[in-house]
């Protein structure tokens, strides 16, 4: 061992240690996991999207074949409800409105999908039997499926005593200067555009089982969760009163979550509960219908921005009014949302000197809103994005241009932002020109024109974004009303022959952390990749760390490790030292290797760490045997990826159908760890964001039921949706972590939207299209194609 | 699902028997609408008749100048069978683009054409061409076989045993796809066939319905710039979230040109 493999550190395209497993089929889902003796959860759910419950009669369904137990709302009034877990206040200081988010129904419904009895059986088939067999007699009320609904005049009240259905009105800088700066502009620009709204569509859908041990009291679940820690935390200690010695939260192998995974949902508790009640395990999976029904969907924003220009372009001021859904209940996460993790990115890459912000939550009757990729920073830059090129346009300047004109120097950082954030690093500069570079920008006119030959019109767009991840400082999100810190932790394990052993608090659902973080390991250390292994997901075996989400894992949590890691090279050396009979400070250590400087005496990783742990000849007064480190960091400020993602379209004019024909991203995600995993996240995410640009949307009817409830409905993207992406980086460094890391997970569904909607409004442009909302069907465009022929006509 | 008896017979006769003396059992063939209802739970049939034993509703033939299609033959038999692309070039193609590979290898055209869903493919290629649908009592010409949405003349018990299609000088076919389901959103078969020229449209409607003006117009002039012109009334066709009435009625004529061109 200890020859060092440059092939495998960091910059390494190493192939992913997990794919084995995933792609031959061995991965291990909750779905998988059987407990002896197990039983099986169906939640029934409400068909009405709000109802009030004046009965419920269980006896039919109890005396069903195979029946274990049924739980309603009645059985469960002693438990707590799912925690909200950021608190936003007014403008006036008064803190949001949080109602009730109760496990199972108390007395009402409030979407279509609300839980409102859990039938336990010996089967899956005999649970849906029974839960058939239940008669819930309710009195259906008058639903608000939208925000204008839901904010009219006397609109029914999703919850008693949230007054207007306004969960918060919160605002963001300063009002007076911002309304001076529009004053004597040389022009505002209006706009008004949706964020729509979608579903998270994991592959795997949700699942937990629940299991207790009646001779100790312990409990145990496994969840499909992005972060089984806080799932311990909060239903623990907010929802089910246990003790964290008592509950262990497992996540083990998941199958994507997008944000989806984050939060507590009802089910976790439900089947731990139910558990500890009937004193055998409780497996629930979803279907997929229930997933588009239940899981926390994502976006869905109406807004409202005037932006003031001078007369070179510069811009002067910005001012944004945004109405945020929040559903029928606060999820997790939901509230900070559309506030700081939204309107404090509303700088973007520009140097507006003003940005004043204003967030409207409102509660539907709809299923929660919370976090999907990106989580309010899609948002902020589908708005500014778009917002920028009509500017350009109104204005009569390239779109190039005006983004040039107001750029962010590269020389200008630290940069601090009117709406709180401080970027470190970034050259936004240098990621459009390689972009316009890859992308051929130049050579657009004459792609257009051999289109139009052929019939087809063709547009091309762009967006320079940023987007703040690494979440996040604890101090800081704390005084903003989150109710978690957000640091992360890692154990570094070494064991006697060397080999290597990773605890971290992070959790990988898709996004190849034991290739990632175990890179780190061996660019530091100088133990090979196989040599190497990366735990996460189980409390019983991981520190108390956060998870993964805001594409945290290698800027937070791979910080840790590497704090772990300098502990254990400082220790190393000192043990190395003792063995050369040389001082401490002359002794170098580099990967693999420490030497006594300036000489050939050498002692391998192998010796010291046999050394630590067979201390036969060792300084056992000053040193501990072992090699095991912990490390906790908490980041000093979020970090800061940025780019240009650059789109080109062709609409067939007959049909009205978009073909994405080529997309250009390039990003900074910082330092790389693994450029092929950046390629890929980044693919990924430009998928998701070309879904929400073209494809995808949730659509409500007007009283409530989700008519895009499955895939008969819903368009999720298909391999022919997406066109080949070209994924290029331009590193700068993030200056406030050890690795120099920004993060890459969500870089591709943040910049993309924007660019793809840009290139659609440019392949229109002789049709007076000033936007189009998102997505952007073949039904919208012929729309906007036929009115614009039918004006030309007349 | 819920439970239900499995008889797997091996002619039409004891097929039809069960069927006939069980007005709650259903044929299954390649199962790719009923099975994802019975999942569901939207259906509950007493008893799943599985046809895929009987060997007398398989097989693709030639015919003098027809092409028989026995019930069973699948999505991707049809498009890969030589007698098919040599006859019907155009049904073949149809059937290649039918679902996906999966749906391809599962679906059969008996089951598509007994099922007369709307957003369907086959049915317009069985009304377009003229076709006769032979079943365990009677023979049925196209023009009586599909009437509406999910509705056929197939009574209670009777079973599609097969499809003959009289071959055609020309016929064509072209889609929009549902952007989510990939069923059709608005089809167009057209064919000129020894009983005149015929225009379907598929997706579009709430059920295959023919095209009169524009069979007028092809009859006179067969070229997609005759029925360019032509517009689908909106009136009867359907809307919905993925596109209103009028915008359905304006792909008709794109797909019926789209047709033309594409016929051989």
């Amino acid at each position: 061992m200890n020859v060092v493999t440059p092939f495998e550190g960091i910059g390494a395209s190493v192939k992913r240690k997990e794919d084995l497993r995933f792609l031959s089929g061995r991965g291990q889902y909750t779905d998988d996991i059987n407990r002896p003796g197990q039983t099986y959860a169906h939640i029934l759910r409400s068909p009405h999207a709000h109802a009030a419950i004046k009965g419920i009669d269980t006896t039919a369904a109890k005396a069903m074949p195979g029946v274990v137990a049924i739980f309603t709302g009645a059985d469960m009034q002693g438990i707590g409800g799912l925690p909200c877990g950021w608190q936003i206040h007014n403008k006036d200081g008064s803190p949001m409105a949080e109602p009730p988010h109760p496990v199972l129904a108390q007395g009402k419904v409030r979407f279509v999908g609300d839980a409102v009895a859990a039938v336990i059986a010996t089967t899956r088939a005999a649970a849906r039997d029974a839960a058939e067999a239940i008669e819930v007699e309710y009195e259906v009320l008058p639903a608000v499926a939208t925000m204008e609904a839901a904010l009219a005049p006397g609109a029914p009240a999703v919850h008693e005593g949230v007054a207007g259905n306004v969960c918060y009105d919160w605002h963001i800088g300063d009002p007076a200067v911002n309304a001076a700066a529009f004053q004597g502009a040389h022009k505002v620009v209006e706009f008004e555009l949706v964020n729509n709204r979608l579903v998270p569509n994991a592959m795997e859908p949700r699942a937990a089982i629940g299991d207790f041990d009646p001779t100790t009291g312990d409990y145990t679940l496994y969840t499909t969760s992005q972060n089984p820690h806080v799932i311990r935390l909060l239903m623990g200690a907010f929802v089910l009163q246990l003790p964290e010695h008592k509950l262990r939260v497992v996540a083990p192998d998941v199958g994507g979550g997008f944000g989806s995974k984050i939060f507590h949902y009802a089910e976790e508790a439900i089947v731990t509960w139910a558990a500890g009640k009937i004193a055998r395990p409780v497996k629930w999976t979803a279907d997929r219908t229930e997933s588009f029904v239940t899981d926390a969907h994502g976006r869905d924003h109406v807004t409202k921005a005037r932006l003031a220009l001078d007369a070179e372009g510069r811009f002067l001021a910005l001012h944004v009014q945004t109405l945020a859904n929040m559903g029928a209940y606060l999820s997790t996460f939901s509230t900070s949302v559309p506030t700081y993790l939204y309107a404090t990115l509303l700088a973007g890459v520009y140097t507006t000197p003003t940005v004043y912000a204003e967030v409207k939550a409102v509660f539907t009757n709809t299923v929660p809103v919370d976090a999907y990729r990106g989580a309010g920073r899609p948002e902020a830059t589908f708005l500014l994005e778009r917002l920028v090129d009509v500017a350009a346009r109104e204005m009569g300047m390239d779109r190039i241009e005006i983004r040039r004109r107001n750029f962010i120097p590269a020389d200008a950082f630290p940069y601090q932002t009117p709406v709180a954030l401080q970027y470190d690093s970034g050259d936004y500069e240098a990621t459009l020109q390689e972009a316009l570079k890859v992308s051929g920008w130049d050579g657009f006119e004459a792609r257009r024109a051999e289109a139009k030959a052929r019939g087809k019109l063709r547009g091309i767009g762009i967006s320079t974004y940023l987007e703040a991840c690494g979440i996040a400082p604890s101090a800081v999100v704390g005084a903003l009303g989150a109710r978690a810190g957000l640091y992360e932790v890692g154990t570094i394990r070494v064991h006697p022959t060397g080999s290597v052993t990773v605890l971290t608090g992070t959790h990988s659902h898709g996004q190849g952390h034991e290739t990632t973080l175990a890179q780190l390991v061996t660019d530091r250390l100088g133990v090979p990749l196989a040599q190497v292994d990366i735990v996460h997901g189980d409390t019983a075996k991981i520190p108390f760390g956060m998870g993964t989400y805001g594409s945290r894992s290698l800027a937070v949590g791979g910080s840790a490790m590497v704090k772990a890691m300098d502990k254990i090279v400082a220790k190393a050396r000192r043990i190395a030292a003792h063995l050369m009979e040389a001082s401490v400070e002359d002794v170098e250590f580099d990967r693999g290797t420490f030497r006594v400087a300036g000489t050939d005496k050498t002692k391998s990783w192998g010796e010291i760490c046999l050394t630590a742990y067979v201390p036969h000849n060792y300084p056992i007064e000053e040193i501990e045997p072992g090699l095991d480190e912990t490390a906790f960091y908490d980041p000093k400020n979020f970090t800061y990826p940025g780019g240009c993602h650059i789109c080109e379209v062709e609409i067939d004019p007959d049909t009205c159908q978009v073909e994405v024909v080529n997309f250009t991203a390039v990003d900074d995600v910082g330092r790389v760890i693994n450029p092929m995993i950046v390629e890929g996240q980044v693919q990924g995410g430009v998928a998701q964001g070309i879904g929400q640009a073209l494809l995808e949307t949730a659509v409500y009817d007007e009283s409530g039921q989700l008519l895009s409830a499955s895939f008969m409905d819903y368009q999720m993207p298909r391999a022919n949706d997406l066109p080949p992406v070209s994924v290029a980086t331009h590193t700068t460094l993030c200056t406030h972590n050890p690795l120099g890391v920004k993060g890459c997970g969500e870089v591709g569904a943040i910049g993309s939207p924007p660019a793809v909607i840009n290139a659609v409004v440019d392949a229109l442009r002789d049709f007076g299209v000033r936007h189009i909302e998102m997505p952007a069907t073949p039904a919208k465009i012929w729309g906007i194609i036929h009115a614009g022929q039918r004006l030309a006509a007349e | 699902m819920y439970d239900f008896a499995y008889h797997k017979p091996t002619t039409v006769a004891d097929a039809v028997k069960i069927l006939s003396a069980d007005p709650d059992a259903r044929p299954i063939s390649g199962g790719q609408t009923l099975l994802p209802a019975l999942k569901h739970r939207l259906n509950k049939p007493t008893a799943v008749v599985d046809l895929s034993g009987i060997a007398e509703l398989k097989g693709i033939r030639r015919e003098g100048d027809k092409l028989v299609i026995g019930a069973l033959a699948k999505h991707g038999e049809v498009a890969n069978s030589p007698e098919v692309q040599a006859a019907i070039p155009a049904l073949a193609q149809m059937a290649s683009t039918i679902g996906d590979t999966q749906v391809r290898n599962r679906g059969t055209i008996g089951g598509s054409v007994s099922n007369n869903d709307p957003a369907a493919d086959y049915p317009a290629a069985v009304l377009g061409l003229d076709a006769t649908v032979v079943t365990d009592k009677r023979r049925i010409a196209a023009d009586d076989f599909f009437q509406g949405m999910f509705t056929t003349a197939l009574e209670p018990g009777e079973l599609l045993v097969a499809i003959e299609f009289p071959i055609p000088e020309k016929a064509g076919y072209a889609k929009m796809r549902n952007p989510a389901s990939r069923y059709v959103m608005a089809g167009v078969f057209v064919a000129k066939t020894k009983s005149g020229v015929r225009v379907v449209v598929n997706g579009a409607g709430p059920g295959v319905f023919r095209q009169a003006e524009m069979e007028k117009a092809l009859a006179a002039n067969w070229s997609a710039d005759a029925v360019a012109g032509i517009k689908q009334a909106p009136d009867e066709l359907n809307g919905d979230i993925h596109g209103s009435a009028e915008y359905r009625a304006h792909l008709v004529t794109v797909m019926a040109k789209r047709a033309v061109a594409n016929a051989g």
